[in-house]
């Protein structure tokens, strides 16, 4: 008998554990994707927000970006034992099944923290909201933007008498630009990757310059202008091929590592590269991505670029409370009001009293780009696209085979295009 | 050429009364290991079968009976196709030089006296790292920028090469990565076969005046075919079921150049969330696998050594 007791009880422990504790108000697992320089400022703010809270059992996890962390996190919500708030991409939403992998916040608590729609951008909040109901608060953007080295600039005469880059507009002159940083560094006037998903980031920069469409609304169509998308892959072509201002065979990390070391007068990338150059000492600012095809779309005077943003959502929990959900959107409303701070590594703050705030303008170069949030342009609302998506991998394996010059233009578009239409063509997962 | 010196498998003629007491028995010492084999590896197999008859998604919500649908939908799928020849592709580049390669290793390894143990460790270690470190030391390699293998290129005169997003060269390149990664087991399981022969044989054959070609070719490989057997299918096993470090040297990047059926079974599984559908393609695989090595059994009958 005793030895069934102690099963009994050995089972109902290991099943306890299995099932994970309820959410309670008195604690708070919270998910992330941020490994990189942005990861090390994550878990400061973390560890500040655990200090002002000893009555929360704060976790936080870190794991890896991309597939692996969106499929852990909709494999934890479609069990119903998610953590109470995690990061996931904004463009990811739809993906997401809002209502089923994701709660809702619930009203009351938006309303005491005062997390309202007007701090935000518009058009970021309305694709936080699904059916009337807030799914997603975001925490930054994150575009596509332009480093360039201050000393090869000035060397240049491309800088003004403040050491500001002088505005460059237009293809023609771009390549100008770069073809006379080619010819000073030696290297390159440019570098990009070609591998991953930045051929893609470029090329929906590039064809949303131009005014582009991809999708229907309902993302059942592709409505792809063939023109101004071969127009920006030629573009790309020429970057890499024609005029060779730039590789056309580089890694990510190769890209870095040339800008890093002044090899490379500009560099594309995501603007969370910051903290790498600031602790390499490199003589660098950033501007937003330029105006390759001018007079198109620039609301400010700020081309279109390509971005996404982190938002914190409530993964599905099958017992979610709203007492249950208070500490999660705490630690949004902390987060939110410590933005500068995230903002230090990059990324440029959803929350707008942050934007407005003099320690944040104060950030250099990180608030020199911070108006090309105002035309973000994120992926089109589908359920496979945004970022680490199953559409980014493909277009960027397809484009970037076009900056490499083993694909035409053509080939490449035909390529992109056949890989869309079978994504259009799969049943929706969610 | 019948070899008497090697013992015939030695046949359990004792009489059986006891037996299906005995077994019974035994049944209760084996019980924790048919539960977690059942638990883990049948029931996988059978519920994974199930969900390929369904729309089933990583993500939860309803399913629906599709029947052999998923099938069909592969069927048609030319993505499946393309990845499932750059796998048998891939079998057919690598499988032959692993197993070459690892014999050879083994007998020169075998042979040197002095520096024995310097090769069987130089041989070796490379299968020792993780494929992360692997990935990470080729990918430098095949760099087209400043790559060693482009640095070596241009000693040569030569433009530079896209190694891994070129499609003539990516396969290659692939193979080349796999074969100095994972040669060093193929290496291990001959040496040890090897060390295994008698060295009375190759005396005798010495003093009855057998050249060292002779020898190899007459005792030394005939007696190697049983491991050359297991090589064999345990190679193509490995090679057809090859992800990681495709995976790994495209960074993720799901270019269609190179990637094999597993991967195409990881992207529409887990990034696409479609689990019935993924069910369905790892069918297809598991089926070439079981064909593949039901023939090499059939080649290569275990417990003869003649």
């Amino acid at each position: 008998m005793k030895r069934r007791q102690l099963l009994a009880g050995t089972a109902a422990v290991l099943g306890a554990a299995a099932c994970g504790a309820p959410s309670g108000a008195d604690r708070l697992r919270y998910w992330n994707l941020f490994g990189g320089g942005d990861g090390v400022r994550m878990v400061e703010l973390v560890d500040a927000f655990a200090a002002s809270r000893p009555d929360l059992d704060v976790q936080a996890s870190t794991l890896a970006w991309g597939p692996p962390y969106y499929t852990k996190l909709s494999m934890a919500a479609a069990g119903g034992r998610a953590p109470d708030v995690a990061i996931l991409h904004l463009a990811r939403l739809p993906s997401f099944a809002p209502g089923r992998l994701l709660d809702p916040f619930p009203p009351e608590l938006l309303a005491e923290a005062g997390i309202t729609p007007e701090n935000v951008l518009p058009e970021i909040w309305d694709r936080c909201v699904v059916d009337g109901q807030v799914y997603a608060i975001p925490l930054d953007t994150h575009p596509f933007v332009m480093y360039y080295n201050t000393d090869l600039c000035r060397r240049l005469g491309l800088t003004d008498a403040n050491g500001t880059l002088v505005p460059l507009r237009g293809a023609d002159d771009l390549v100008a630009a770069w073809s006379e940083a080619k010819k000073l560094t030696g290297g390159y006037g440019l570098v990009l990757d070609n591998f991953g998903i930045s051929p893609w980031r470029l090329w929906w920069t590039l064809y949303r310059q131009l005014d582009g469409d991809l999708l229907t609304a309902d993302a059942t169509a592709l409505v792809i202008d063939d023109a101004k998308a071969l127009q920006a892959l030629d573009f790309m072509r020429r970057l890499s091929v024609t005029d060779a201002v730039a590789p056309g065979q580089m890694l990510l990390s190769g890209a870095v590592a040339l800008f890093g070391s002044g090899r490379a007068a500009f560099l594309f990338n995501g603007e969370w590269e910051v903290t790498t150059f600031q602790t390499q000492r490199t003589p660098f600012s950033m501007v937003p991505f330029p105006e390759v095809f001018p007079g198109t779309a620039s609301p400010a005077g700020i081309a279109r670029t390509q971005a996404d943003c982190h938002t914190f959502v409530l993964p599905h929990q099958r017992d979610r409370t709203v007492a249950g959900t208070r500490p999660a959107v705490d630690y949004v409303r902390f987060m939110l009001e410590h933005s500068v701070d995230w903002a230090a590594g990059g990324h440029v703050p959803a929350w707008l009293p942050a934007t407005r705030s003099p320690d944040y303008l104060a950030l250099d170069p990180q608030s020199r780009y911070r108006d090309a949030a105002t035309t973000a342009q994120l992926d089109p609302p589908a359920w496979f696209s945004g970022s680490a998506s199953n559409m980014e991998n493909p277009a960027g394996a397809a484009f970037g085979a076009v900056q490499s010059g083993t694909l035409t233009p053509e080939a490449g578009l035909a390529r992109f295009k056949a890989d869309m239409q079978r994504l259009i063509d799969t049943p929706a997962p969610v | 050429m019948a070899v008497d010196t090697v013992p015939a498998p030695v046949h359990d003629t004792s009489p059986a009364p006891a037996r299906t007491e005995r077994s019974l028995t035994g049944l209760w010492f084996a019980l924790p290991f048919l539960l977690i084999y059942a638990l883990f590896m049948i029931w996988p197999i059978l519920s994974g079968l199930w969900s390929s008859l369904f729309n089933t998604s990583l993500a939860g919500g309803d399913v629906e009976f599709l029947g052999l649908s998923n099938y069909a939908e592969l069927a048609r799928d030319g993505a499946v196709w393309d990845s499932l020849w750059n796998t048998v592709w891939f079998t057919l580049l690598s499988t032959p030089p692993l197993v070459l390669t690892g014999l050879g290793m083994a007998l020169l390894a075998h042979r040197a006296r002095r520096t024995g143990w310097f090769l069987r460790f130089a041989f070796f270690m490379p299968f020792l790292l993780p494929v992360t470190v692997v990935a990470l030391i080729w990918l430098w390699i095949y760099q087209s920028d400043f790559g060693l293998l482009n640095a070596a290129v241009g000693w040569f005169g030569g433009d530079p090469v896209a190694w891994i997003n070129d499609e003539r060269t990516a396969m290659w390149a692939v193979v080349l990565c796999t074969l100095w990664w994972t040669v060093g087991f193929n290496f291990l399981l001959y040496l040890a076969a090897l060390q295994g022969i008698p060295r009375e044989l190759h005396e005798s054959a010495a003093v009855d005046g057998a050249t060292p070609g002779q020898r190899l070719r007459r005792i030394t490989l005939p007696l190697l075919r049983r491991t050359t057997g297991l090589v064999l299918v345990l190679q193509l096993i490995a090679s057809l079921k090859i992800f990681d470090q495709v995976y790994l040297l495209n960074e993720g990047n799901a270019g269609p150049i190179t990637r094999p059926l597993i991967q195409y079974v990881y992207e529409q599984g887990f990034t696409s969330y479609r689990i019935g559908y993924a069910s369905a393609i790892s069918y297809l695989l598991f089926l070439i696998i079981i064909v593949v090595a039901f023939a090499q059994f059939k080649i290569f009958p275990a417990g003869r050594d003649d």
